[in-house]
């Protein structure tokens, strides 16, 4: 290994990786974008990167290198010869030249840093080799993560026939103007989803409430007062988390079709609590015990009763945490499928995520599936970025649920 | 002279420690009654279902049904109550049936043999109604206008009740429902799928997430960004992201495979959801992407923590990047990678909604959970269904037993 140790090996070999990465990403983004062919020329794509990786490190031409190499970069896709083999027109060709070039200039010379073009120390060698890797990173999981909700939005905005013709081609006409969004219009006017949404959003925030209504009180208990069993009921709390749902949707199921219960709201929003009390719980009293006690001794001493200490001064002092909480129990309901899936069979009482399950079918195209799937993720995200930091918080605070 | 009173502290519970001990169970009262009627009943009612012979049809009770007609016109003018049972084996014993004639309506002829008329209220008994049982009462009637009669008459409901055997609550038992799932290689490849689902999920969950923390453990421009972006895949509705990953991924028209042809990586597409065993793998691989950003959130977390002064003082040892992380940080996140580990062991084993709406367990990717739906719902047989679950449950406690001898020690979560 120590041979890969020398400025002459390591900007080379890490040149060409990182081309290889690059071409890959720019050409995929660029399908997308465009829907034109564009494919990353892998031997290619080595050796440009094997030579400006050279370059980089022994910088013949000083400071104007990183342009010459862009500029040479850019010239050989135009001329067909690039990293990427490309048959387009030649207006996204430049655009994908361009972009590789500048991309490839900057971030190469950034990845070497300052190493010589001789012999290099362990901690230079690894620290190239790991900023090569930060940079894989943030590309791989920036790809990764973008990708499903990008076919997401865009498959919502297109139409079947479009699509079979060519998957790649993502590029939208704005010259349909509101048109663009007729899926969205359809599945409202005709499959009833302005209704599923309000049921969503009004199970969802009653969810959150009697979740709250009861936890607060059992997170208290199990926190701060001391009673016999105390430790076996905090360890329960986690044991009940545990238990999966599809267990206890079979007994549901038969106990809801018996009473009737099946096929009404007021079921749903019934049994959502219960599976959110205990995570809930969990959240809670972890909170509450980090809690100083002396303040609430000293409402204590002061002549206020347990409580009315709760009301008046552990729960203004855990509003952050009750905030927190409450975003995850709505996402929770928000998102909850299987439930809403086994006992709601009546279109006019479907939540968000049962409508979705309906519109899966060969009958109906895709679009408006997926037009369904961005009216139930954008809210939850429009919260979620509006909220963030307690969101975070809230998850880290007692949850590892699925 | 009598030796000086010590004070002593006082033994057993104080009034105050009673009364703090009540408060607490009054306020935990709500939570335990209505998690014993969600859990605990349903886990006992799961555990007496898996012993019973009992099919999806079962869920409706035998009961009698009973439609009331009236026809003819003049003197055949009559009201016919046909009444059925609903099963087809089970008998209903003392059936009752009643209805009240209308106003301007009389019998007129003779009654069935099991009838009898008070006024104008009809009450038929029949001892016994054996399995498929289909029959007419035709009851003669007499009426001025007879429309009228027809309306008034179909007005007023008949109602039949009758005594049948529950199949839910009788004492029939029956170990065929575990016999069948145990039977044959069919559990084992489940079982098999599930572990290898499971393992690979949470591992590679973990490992994924502890890249993406370390790529942000630095503070730069746009890293609360990136870790919003990161988040995305947990936070979304499952059923969103399942549809979306089957129409990226579809054989025909996805997007994915038009790129690997047109990259020149495959030359026929690929069903990604539909082969085995690329269908598991793929089931596997959307878990990992599905929870990475939990294992992320929680180790980064826990590195943030982490004193940096120790790393200042590792460089100037001379300590390379890689043996910082490997000598430093990894033993500092062993504590939180293995409680994560054993959560998430948990919960992905738990884990039903993915693969549902992903393969509905086709394609070699049935695990124990789809196994239930499938068992209880698709074969319509509630016992087997139910069997299947007492098995994930038991397996469950396994777990939670090695779970709680690891989280006493790691009680950092």
């Amino acid at each position: 290994m120590s041979f890969l140790r020398h400025g002459l090996v390591t900007g080379p070999v890490l040149g060409a990786l990182w081309m290889v990465i690059l071409a890959t990403t720019v050409a995929v983004a660029m399908s997308f974008a465009t829907g034109e062919p564009f494919r990353p020329v892998i031997w290619l794509s080595l050796l440009w990167g094997a030579v400006l990786g050279l370059m980089a490190i022994l910088r013949p031409a000083g400071p104007a290198g990183a342009w010459i190499g862009a500029a040479a970069i850019l010239a050989g896709t135009l001329a067909g010869i690039g990293p990427m083999g490309i048959e387009a027109p030649v207006v996204p060709t430049a655009i994908a030249g361009a972009i590789l070039g500048a991309a490839f200039a900057r971030s190469m010379l950034a990845i070497l840093g300052d190493c010589p073009p001789g012999a290099l120390t362990r901690h230079e060698f690894e620290a190239a080799v790991i900023r090569f890797l930060t940079g894989f990173g943030y590309i791989f999981f920036t790809a990764i993560v973008l990708i499903p909700f990008y076919v997401m939005v865009m498959t919502s905005l297109k139409n079947q026939s479009e699509l079979l013709q060519n998957p790649l081609d993502f590029s939208i006409d704005l010259s349909q103007g509101l048109g663009l969004f007729r899926s969205y219009v359809e599945l409202i006017r005709d499959f009833n989803f302005g209704s599923y949404l309000w049921t969503s959003f009004y199970v969802s925030v009653l969810t959150v409430f009697i979740t709250l209504a009861f936890s607060i009180p059992g997170a208290y208990a199990v926190a701060r007062l001391r009673f016999r069993g105390q430790a076996l009921m905090a360890r329960s709390i986690l044991l009940i988390y545990m238990v999966p749902m599809i267990v206890l949707a079979l007994p549901i199921y038969i106990a809801f079709s018996m009473t009737g219960l099946r096929n009404t709201i007021f079921g749903i929003v019934m049994i959502y609590p219960v599976t959110t009390i205990p995570v809930a719980l969990y959240m809670l009293q972890g909170y509450f015990r980090g809690l100083p006690h002396e303040v609430e001794e000293a409402g204590l001493m002061d002549g206020l009763s347990r409580l009315a200490v709760i009301w008046k001064i552990t729960l203004p002092l855990s509003l952050p945490a009750l905030a927190s909480v409450s975003l995850y129990v709505f996402m929770i309901a928000w998102n909850e499928f299987l439930l809403a899936f086994m006992l709601l069979d009546d279109p006019s009482k479907f939540t968000l995520t049962r409508g979705i399950a309906s519109l899966n079918s060969s009958e109906i195209p895709r679009q408006h599936l997926m037009a369904g799937a961005v009216i139930a993720t954008v809210p939850i995200m429009a919260l979620f970025l509006g909220l963030e930091r307690f969101m975070t918080k809230g998850l880290t605070a007692g949850s590892v649920k699925g | 002279m009598p030796a000086p009173a010590h004070p002593t502290p006082p033994t057993g519970t104080t009034r105050l420690a009673r009364r703090e001990a009540r408060l607490a169970y009054g306020l935990l009262a709500p939570t335990l009654i209505s998690v014993a009627l969600v859990v605990i009943l349903p886990l006992l009612a799961i555990f007496w279902i898996s012993v019973k012979p009992i099919g999806l049809a079962d869920l409706r009770p035998t009961a009698p049904v009973v439609r009331e007609q009236v026809r003819g016109e003049g003197d055949e003018l009559r009201v016919e109550y046909r009444l059925r049972n609903s099963s087809q084996e089970d008998a209903i014993l003392n059936v009752v049936l009643t209805d009240t004639l209308p106003d301007g309506v009389e019998v007129a002829g003779d009654l069935p043999a099991d009838c009898e008329i008070d006024g104008a209220a009809l009450t038929c008994r029949i001892d016994e109604m054996e399995g498929g049982y289909n029959e007419r009462l035709i009851v003669p009637i007499r009426a001025a206008d007879a429309d009228a009669a027809e309306d008034a008459a179909e007005a007023t409901e008949p109602v039949a009740s009758g005594e049948a055997d529950n199949i839910l609550l009788n004492a029939t038992f029956t170990f065929e429902n575990f016999a069948r799932i145990f039977d044959g290689d069919e559990f084992w490849g489940v079982f098999g799928v599930t572990l290898f689902y499971t393992v690979f999920g949470t591992v590679g969950a973990l490992v994924v997430g502890l890249f993406a923390a370390l790529l942000l453990n630095k503070s730069f421009r746009g890293q609360g960004v990136l870790r919003g972006l990161y988040l995305f895949p947990y936070v979304a509705p499952v059923i969103a992201v399942a549809f979306s990953w089957l129409i990226l991924f579809d054989p025909f028209s996805g997007s994915a495979n038009a790129l690997l042809v047109q990259m020149g990586v495959t030359e026929q597409t690929i069903n990604f959801f539909g082969d085995r065993p690329l269908a598991l793998i793929m089931v596997t691989v959307f878990e990992i992407w599905r929870y990475f950003p939990l294992s992320f959130l929680f180790i980064l977390a826990r590195m943030q923590s982490i004193d940096s002064d120790m790393y200042e003082a590792a460089d100037m040892d001379g300590a390379s990047p890689f043996q910082q992380f490997w000598y430093l940080s990894l033993p500092q996140l062993l504590g939180i990678l293995s409680v994560l580990f054993l959560l998430r062991f948990i919960w992905t084993f738990n884990k039903f909604d993915d693969i549902f709406l992903l393969t509905g367990g086709n394609a070699g990717t049935r695990t124990l959970t789809v196994n239930v739906y499938e068992q209880a719902f698709a074969v319509s047989n509630i016992g087997a269904g139910a069997a299947v679950a007492v098995v994930i449950f038991c397996c469950l406690l396994v777990f939670s037993f090695l779970f709680f001898r690891f989280i006493s020690r790691e009680e950092g979560l």
